[in-house]
């Protein structure tokens, strides 16, 4: 019997089959214009088989109309963690609109503190800057990995950090350190938001910012704590989801 | 293939002269300099009577750029910087005004030019500049009773209908007027940040959505954003606005209709750009009153 | 004069509101020792008040950098709010 988790995040759409408590399938898609054709072709992708339940969650849930039920993915969040590391007490979900702390215990969100409606504090942040700075998203951790210098960033929103970056590349500051201070400059913000929580190992990393390999080193340096990545990081609402699904039949 | 060199962001410098005034028969010469991102203003006075100002684009060094603009507005008037006998720094280039010997914040200034050059029934007073928006709230003497400025954030500001132009490739100061060629007021774009918003936009305009509808929908949440800012410091009448976004209708008119206070029309007599700087000259004269009356 | 000190952006509004017009009566500035980030100064304003004041460069950050001093679920006034004996400072959010 297979349950399905679906993920509609702003950015991306991923979907998780479960079956018997083990993962059968899943998939990831880009986000387009029509969500609905995108969530279709994920699950196909996803399923082998007749899917039994769906459950959605993510900011983009309500195009998911075969949904039986619709949790937050501060729940999700909490349960898929709980599947994939258990021991974990405390998750961070940054993903490309929105960041959030969820302390937990047992696969139950016990607080959260959320970051949303304001690209400064999301992934969106280092994505724009990527741009400005002309290089993949995916090349940004490693290159700011590389930077030997600090550089003070005082913008506080995407917009004018854009321009600021755009006056560090003209008076010749490396572009590694450039991305550097675009790193801490988020992870500062994310952490501060942690801190509205009690900071309570162990911590795990998960959404697609998780991939940042110098986000995650600033971010660890400023809660002053490891962070683990767990593999699937950017499935736990998805597995979140599907677990709350397989416990409708 | 034609090149479009025009550069829209250029815009005129000015200077003007008060040709009734003779500043070698006045007493007090006083200055306000106003050191913004964008443009360096200095105004003058004689006896706390407008006599000359300069609007210049703000460069690279901000004590140049408050030099310059000095001395453009005493060009041609034999006035030198040296005989000004007081001279305040404002705006956010305040601290690097060399020839200055006070320095006040832009909203104390601002306050202060609003209630000279429209008189003392402004009560509230909203400036939207190119990287920042002020709300303040004045007295009958032009003293600040209540403001707010933000900086933080592009939403709301001169950058953020920038950001926007460009999506949508109109140019800037045509970008009001287009907003009204449309059969109905459309919902406000739900998303306040500039980054959000260009692709909330984005997805209504792949939608199908009219190019104008789109555009009148993003100056309407920069409206609602602008009220829900002046609510917070209160508004009342009269209510003036000041800055570049006074040049944009889409946004004014709109937030006419929310405030459901007709802003005072702009004073023909003054570029409104200059209010901050004449603040900070009235300020220098009230110094210079008081310290002749201790003496 | 109330001075709002802070920002609204797309997450909200967060500002700093001190009444200046209470603030002016108090000798000691109690909120600034109580800011265990020294967020808060006392400077003499526009009208030569002494009076406090969010410093210029955490303005644009409150809503982070108070984040601390406003653990979720907590029902207390933050240490600034709760040291202020003429209850001239609160926070918007």
């Amino acid at each position: 019997m297979l349950s399905c988790g679906i993920d509609v995040g702003a950015r991306t759409v991923k979907v998780v089959v479960l079956e018997n408590g083990r993962i059968r399938g899943r998939a990831i898609r880009v986000a387009g214009l029509q969500v609905e054709d995108d969530v279709a072709a994920a699950l196909k992708e996803a399923a082998a088989g007749e899917v039994r339940t769906i459950v959605a969650t993510g900011s983009g849930r309500e195009a998911v109309k075969e949904a039986r039920q619709r949790p937050t993915g501060i729940t999700c969040a909490a349960r898929g963690i709980h599947f994939l590391l258990p021991e974990a007490r405390m998750v961070i979900d940054v993903g490309a609109e929105e960041g959030r702390a969820i302390q937990c215990e047992g696969g139950r969100a016990l607080n959260f503190a959320v970051n949303e409606k304001c690209a400064a504090g999301a992934g969106t942040f280092i994505e724009t800057m990527s741009r400005t700075l002309e290089i993949a998203v995916d090349g940004f951790g490693p290159l700011a990995l590389q930077s030997t210098k600090l550089v003070p960033m005082n913008a506080q929103c995407a917009v004018f950090a854009e321009s600021e970056v755009v006056s560090l590349i003209h008076e010749k500051t490396p572009k590694q350190d450039i991305a550097r201070a675009v790193c801490d400059a988020m992870a500062g913000r994310i952490g501060s938001m942690c801190r509205r929580l009690a900071i309570t190992p162990p911590v795990a990393l998960v959404g697609g910012v998780a991939k940042n390999t110098a986000f995650v080193r600033a971010l660890e340096n400023d809660l002053k704590t490891d962070l683990t990545i767990p593999p699937d990081a950017e499935y736990v609402s998805a597995i979140g989801a599907a677990l709350i699904a397989a416990e409708e039949h | 293939m034609v090149i479009d060199t025009r550069e829209h962001w250029r815009w005129p410098e000015v200077h003007w002269v008060n040709k009734e005034l003779d500043w070698r028969a006045g007493g007090a010469i006083t200055a306000g300099v106003d050191v913004g991102s964008i443009s360096s203003k200095t105004a003058v006075m004689v006896d706390g009577k407008l006599y000359a100002y300069a609007i210049l684009r703000t460069g690279a060094s901000s004590p140049d750029s408050a030099v310059r603009a000095t001395k453009k507005a005493l060009e041609g008037t034999g006035l030198e910087i040296e005989k000004i006998h007081l001279t305040i720094g404002t705006g956010y280039g305040r601290i690097n005004v060399p020839f200055a010997q006070k320095t006040l914040t832009e909203i104390a200034c601002h306050a202060r030019g609003a209630n000279f050059v429209w008189g003392p029934t402004v009560r509230t007073v909203l400036d939207m500049g190119g990287q920042d928006c002020k709300a303040i709230q004045c007295d009958e003497r032009g003293k600040v009773t209540s403001f707010l400025m933000n900086d933080k954030c592009a939403a709301g500001t001169g950058r953020g209908v920038e950001a926007f132009a460009d999506l949508v490739k109109v140019p800037i100061e045509k970008i009001g007027e287009e907003s009204f060629s449309i059969k109905e007021e459309p919902k406000p774009i739900s998303n306040t940040c500039v980054i959000f918003a260009k692709s909330e936009a984005l997805g209504l305009l792949r939608k199908g959505w009219d190019r104008n509808v789109v555009i009148a929908s993003y100056l309407s949440a920069m409206a609602h954003r602008v009220y829900t800012l002046l609510e917070r410091v209160g508004i009342a009448k009269d209510f003036v606005i000041s800055g570049g976004i006074a040049k944009n209708p889409g946004v004014v008119r709109r937030l006419t209709t929310l405030t459901g206070i007709e802003p005072l029309a702009p004073n023909p007599q003054y570029d409104p750009q200059i209010v901050g700087a004449i603040g900070g000259a009235l300020f220098a004269h009230a110094m210079l009153q008081k310290q002749k009356g201790a003496k | 004069m109330k001075a709002h000190y802070g920002y609204k952006d797309g997450s909200g509004e967060y500002f700093i509101v001190i009444d200046t017009d209470r603030c002016v009566q108090c000798s000691d500035g109690a909120c600034v020792p109580a800011c265990p980030l020294g967020l808060l100064e006392r400077i003499q304003d526009d009208y030569d008040d002494t009076v406090c004041a969010v410093k210029e460069a955490s303005r644009n950050k409150v809503k982070y950098a108070c984040a601390p001093c406003k653990p979720v679920g907590a029902a207390a006034a933050p240490p600034c709010v709760a040291a202020c004996a003429r209850a001239g400072i609160r926070h918007t959010w």
